[in-house]
């Protein structure tokens, strides 16, 4: 069985974003590019996985499209235990540009196991995965928030509005990963960092295809007005506040 | 052509997010002076279908069959896209709630459309159409253009007003032949949280953080929210310390919610924290320091313990309650 592992290359969630080139650019000065978190966390996962036996997991691969320069940030990925990194050669123009190049590459090396994040912190789209599933013809499960194997079949549990289901389907699938899938992502050990360094990122020309979408431009959020502070002694005057001024309650 | 929305029930009734979405498809189809529907999808009874007509709508497709009593993401995307084909959709909406999410995704692959997700506004321009939406977990927002000719948005929730007008829909019951190998998904569990405000759907929601010491404090804090029709919601620190369970983690990395009003106790307002709730309209934080970046965020503050507060707004809110 093999697990592949999409990544996105996202700004360190701490980030003060700023633009430029009339807000069309996003200002790339200074900013450190991480795991998209969920993914980090999905890999963890995969990792687990494989680390039982009995699940008979050959490998692990991480997936992403990018140019060059996210090749750190795979780099981690294999530090942190991913076997080997795919990492097809083209900017990330939209989620649909995305999961038609990852598509392309499965159609020819099918994994067992694909695992997405929810959403990448950047253009918070929750796209990818679905997207590649269907251009797969493969089954998804999304809002996953636990993915076990049992006798080499799944057990998924996904949200649902007001609860959780505990769902199994036939591989290949495509598992939409969320909050809980596993508690903390892994850390790159030293050993990691050294073994990552030899490890193969397999790159791929990009297929011919055109984006769907296009971002013309940013906008930053409206300035919020500045916080009207109560008494701590006075609680009381906060309620009338929100029952009479901002009319809440 | 056609603006068509896909409207999920809950054990066959609609709640006030439908309502958002069939609001905001009329409003769309208003927009590209087109024809506006509604699919429905599940046994729903007449009189609820009927209920869509009130926010514009014209008409209402219901489909109802055994293979599709659960969300098996293939057997839905199937069906929908069929109907949006057959009635010309130039624009599907969804709800950008779980199952929105696993479908519509979906459905901008099998219908080559572009995806305009977790919108809050109508479409900035419908030629190029331009949809707004935020981007950077709410640290700024971008104007995306579509450029296919079939769109796919998905609508956040407690992000439009419900609009009623007097209109009425025609409904029609439609036939569709789903094949069982289609359906892949097989659900062995289901575990419902009974008789609790979603945190999605609440209004008002109440929050507390790693400033409330221990999950032993949390009384006064539900006590509050009972009081305000209010669902509870923490940090990500205080479900991972079981103070509280998962499902009320708040922030980039747990639920994104838009409530009218977030009350933050004890939370110091970590960019990850605020990104799941600064689509709140209004964002009140109780906090002992006053340089805590969450009153940056907040247009009501009190600075003092949350332990003391706490009380005293109950008692207030009480005293409100009784008149
Ligand atoms: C990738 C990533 C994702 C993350 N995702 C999330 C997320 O989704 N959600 C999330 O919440 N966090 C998330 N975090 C963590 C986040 O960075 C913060 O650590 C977290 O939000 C802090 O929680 P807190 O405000 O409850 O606790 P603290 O930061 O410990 O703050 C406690 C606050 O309470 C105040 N306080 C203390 N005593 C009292 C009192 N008696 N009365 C009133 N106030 C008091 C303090 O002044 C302080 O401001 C994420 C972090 C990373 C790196
Ligand atoms: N450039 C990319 N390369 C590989 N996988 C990606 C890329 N962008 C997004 N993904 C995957 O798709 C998920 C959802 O991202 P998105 O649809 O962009 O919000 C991410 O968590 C990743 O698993």
């Amino acid at each position: 069985m093999k697990i592949l592992v999409c990544i996105s290359n996202v700004p360190d969630t701490t980030t003060k974003i700023k633009f430029v080139d009339d807000l069309k650019k996003l200002d790339e000065t200074g900013i450190q590019w991480i795991i998209n978190p969920w993914d980090e966390l999905a890999l963890t996962r995969a990792l687990e996985l494989k680390d039982e036996p009995a699940n008979g997991i050959e490998k692990v691969t991480v997936a992403h499209v990018g140019l060059v320069g996210s090749e750190p940030t795979i780099r981690k990925a294999l530090a942190i235990g991913a076997d080997d990194a795919i990492r097809i050669n083209a900017d990330a123009a939209d989620g649909y540009f995305v999961a038609f190049q990852l598509a392309e590459v499965l159609n020819n090396d099918p994994y067992d196991i694909i695992l997405c994040g929810i959403e990448s912190s950047d253009f918070n789209c929750s796209t990818v995965g679905g997207m590649l599933a269907e251009f797969l013809g493969i089954p998804s499960v999304s809002a996953v928030s636990a993915l076990n194997l049992e006798n080499g079949e799944d057990v998924i549990i996904r949200e649902i509005d007001g609860g959780n289901e505990t769902v199994t389907v036939p591989m290949p699938f495509v598992a939409i990963v969320q909050k809980g899938i596993t508690k903390e992502p892994r850390i790159p050990s030293m050993r990691g960092i050294m073994m990552a360094r030899s490890k193969p990122i397999n790159v791929i020309e990009p297929a011919a295809i055109e984006a769907m979408t296009e971002i013309i431009g940013y906008e930053m959020p409206k300035p919020r007005a500045a916080c009207k502070f109560v008494d701590a002694e006075n609680p009381a005057e906060l309620i009338e506040l929100l029952q009479n001024e901002a009319k809440l309650i | 052509m056609s603006v068509i929305t896909f409207v999920e029930n809950w054990e066959g009734k609609f709640k006030k997010l439908t309502f958002e979405l069939v609001s905001y498809t009329a409003k769309v189809a208003e927009m590209l002076n087109t024809t506006s529907i509604a699919l429905s999808i599940g046994s729903v009874e007449s009189s609820e279908l009927d209920k869509l007509g009130n926010y514009g709508v014209k008409k209402v497709i219901h489909i109802d069959n055994d293979n599709l009593k659960i969300l098996d993401n293939q057997a839905y995307t199937s069906v929908i896209a069929d109907v949006a084909t057959r009635e010309g959709a130039t624009v599907v909406i969804l709800s950008n709630n779980n199952t929105g999410k696993a479908l519509a995704p979906r459905l901008s692959a099998r219908l080559k459309a572009g995806i305009g997700s977790g919108v809050s506004k109508l479409p900035v321009s419908i030629d190029p159409f331009i949809v707004y939406k935020k981007v950077y977990s709410g640290n700024a927002f971008a104007n995306v253009s579509i450029k296919s000719d079939i769109r796919i948005l998905t609508l956040s929730q407690n992000s439009f007003d419900v609009i009623e007008t007097p209109n009425e829909a025609s409904v029609e019951t439609i036939e569709v032949q789903v094949e069982n190998d289609l359906v892949k998904t097989n659900v062995t569990d289901i575990q419902k949280q009974a008789g609790k405000i979603l945190l999605t759907d609440a209004e008002i929601v109440v929050s507390g953080g790693r400033g409330m010491k221990s999950g032993d404090n949390w009384g006064p804090l539900v006590e509050m929210a009972d009081l305000l029709g209010a669902a509870t919601a923490c940090s990500r620190p205080v479900s991972d310390e079981g103070w509280r369970p998962h499902e009320e983690h708040t922030g980039q990395t747990g639920k994104i919610i838009s409530p009218n009003l977030y009350f933050a106790l004890g939370i110091s307002g970590a960019t990850q924290h605020i990104a799941g709730v600064s689509a709140s309209k209004y964002i009140v934080a109780v906090n002992t320091d006053k340089d805590a970046p969450v009153f940056e965020a907040a247009q009501y503050g009190i600075v003092g313990d949350a332990m003391k507060v706490l009380p005293k707004l109950v008692e207030a809110l009480r005293e409100i309650k009784s008149k």
